[in-house]
């Protein structure tokens, strides 16, 4: 079954979304977008550092991804005046990761398939990697899951119940990372926040409690991969913007039902 | 542990020894001594912007000090009710699933704490759609359920009437009767400061004055502090201000009566 690329593209959607659902529930509960954008940006420079210095597209990717995200959140913690630095920082990395990449010229041909993904081309060992990342990711959103809650929630009840909100911060900021870099092939970094922000915002509508947002969440994300993929082959789009294209058609209808049950 | 007065040696919950906040150039709080001992009930009382939140905020270690320090008893448990709390829309949450953070809690013991706080068979609602009182007693609920050895309150009847204030003060009261749980608390009424606390901190960036309620009330600082010569003008001055349009009944409605002697800083002044 794994010789099929199709069977290939579909596993690597669902497993992905395994991780993007839930985390992705949170971006949008922190109002954490701008983060997700910064950190998918800046894994196109490391891509291009990791070309340059001929270690693994991944390795390269987690490492930029980390050190943005990092940085991203360091800002962030000093208020709601930095929102102007968080849309600088998103879009310079974005610019500096295309200027590197474009000094490469082996990546030059392939640059396009690191900012739009390339879903179809997933290999066995890519798959492994996803699955791998994602079930990670999942697993730590699980362990930790009542007091990222409830940091989430309200950092001062957290901090009044003895938790620490930055642990609960770093711990988001890894997952986050790990996403961008076993997603890079797949959807390219300029999607990847949106397979986080569009399944969480369309699974609102009809939840009542976190956990049904992050479950339909992620249900949501593997329809949106499945049926991309098939707009994909019907009509020979490229497969990225196919599924989100979906996700943003569910979402668009996950407001009328909001609507109606409201 | 802080050594009384009277030279015995008690193990406070909570102590903060010259505590000092300033944000930017302003100093918030100065050099405040507080301490909150097993089973009492200390009430903070003060103008707006005086630094009650910011205190207890320092208390529980959610505020950085300038100077100054606090100590906790080792691993105290603290249910805490906040001045505001903001739930961000896009976070589904029943009150049933807010009652199980951070710790999970069976069934029985939600709705029990939910029907003590008067609130019973809420569990199905959401934390947004609720009333501001109701919002209140949920609070109140998740931090009973921590089994908390101090219950800190800011604020805790705001958006209340005045009987559910009443009815809130006097749940306050039971829970220390049963629970034996200390209960520092920010408040406005006046009146029950009076009745409920054993003993209150009057606060305007410093310790004003502090003791018995009965001791507090005639203490000179407290008293210029709210702006009142004697207790019963007090009481005329909060009747003009609450009543204007009806001025022939206000005899005697200082101490017995369940009046709202709300203190608002810029009342006072
Ligand atoms: N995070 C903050 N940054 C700057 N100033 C603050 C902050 N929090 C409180 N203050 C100021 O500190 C003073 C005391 O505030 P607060 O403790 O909330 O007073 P109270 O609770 O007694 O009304 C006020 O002047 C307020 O404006
Ligand atoms: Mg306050």
């Amino acid at each position: 079954m794994l010789d099929d690329f199709l069977a290939r593209a579909a596993l690597a959607g669902i497993g992905l979304s395994l991780a993007t659902g839930p985390l992705g529930c949170f971006v949008v509960w922190r109002r954490m977008a701008y983060f997700g954008d910064a950190t998918a940006h800046a894994a196109i420079l490391g891509v291009a550092l990791a070309f340059g210095f001929g270690i693994s597209i991944y390795a390269g990717t987690l490492a930029m991804a980390l050190v943005m995200a990092v940085l991203v959140t360091r800002l962030a913690a000093r208020g709601h005046a930095m929102d102007t630095a968080l849309g600088v920082l998103a879009h310079s990395a974005l610019a500096f990761g295309l200027v590197a990449a474009a000094l490469q010229p082996g990546l030059r041909v392939d640059l396009s398939a690191y900012l739009f993904g390339d879903i179809l081309a997933v290999s066995r060992a890519d798959l492994a990697v996803v699955w791998g990342g994602a079930l990670a990711v999942a697993g730590l959103i699980v362990w930790r899951w009542q007091a990222l809650l409830t940091a989430t929630l309200n950092e001062e009840l957290a901090m009044a119940a003895g938790l620490d909100p930055r642990r609960e911060q770093a711990v988001l900021t890894l997952a986050l990372a790990v996403v961008v870099a076993v997603s890079i092939k797949i959807v390219g970094a300029l999607l990847i926040a949106s397979l986080l922000i569009i399944p969480a915002a369309a699974a609102r509508a009809g939840a009542r409690t976190p956990e049904a947002m992050a479950v339909v969440a992620a249900a949501l994300g593997i329809l949106s991969a499945l049926g991309g993929l098939g707009l994909s082959l019907g009509f020979d789009t490229p497969a990225g913007a196919s599924i989100i294209a979906v996700a943003a058609v569910v979402f668009a209808l996950s407001l009328a039902v909001g609507r109606r049950g409201a | 542990m802080p050594r009384l007065p009277g030279g015995r040696v008690m193990p406070a919950l909570i102590e903060a020894r010259g505590l000092t906040v300033r944000f930017g150039g302003a100093t918030v709080l100065d050099r405040v001594d507080i301490a909150v001992m097993p089973g009492e009930i200390v009430t903070i009382v003060g103008p707006n912007g005086s630094g009650k939140s910011t205190l207890v905020r320092g208390l529980i270690g959610l505020q950085p000090l300038a100077a100054g320090g606090v100590t906790r008893k080792p691993g105290l448990r603290i249910g805490y009710v906040p001045q505001r709390l903001h739930i961000d829309a896009g976070l589904p949450l029943t009150v049933r699933r807010f009652l199980s953070l951070p710790a999970r809690v069976t069934d029985g013991a939600a709705a029990e704490a939910l029907a003590r706080c008067g609130v019973p068979g809420l569990e199905a609602r959401q934390m947004a759609g609720l009333s501001g009182g109701q919002f209140q007693r949920v609070l109140l609920a998740r931090a009973l359920l921590a089994r908390p050895e101090i219950l800190i309150l800011d604020e805790p009847t705001q958006g209340l009437d005045q009987p559910g204030t009443a009815a809130f003060y006097r749940l306050i009261e039971e829970v220390r009767a049963t629970t034996g749980a200390a209960v520092l608390m920010v408040s406005h009424d006046l009146h029950v400061v009076m009745s409920a606390s054993d003993r209150v901190i009057c606060l305007n960036g410093h310790v004003c004055c502090e003791g018995a309620p009965s001791v507090v009330s005639a203490a000179p600082e407290y008293r210029a502090l709210f702006g009142l010569g004697t207790r019963g003008a007090f009481a005329l001055y909060r009747h003009e201000h609450d009543h204007e349009h009806d001025h022939d009944h206000g005899h005697g409605h200082d101490h017995a009566h369940p009046h709202h002697l709300a203190a608002e800083g810029e009342d006072a002044r």
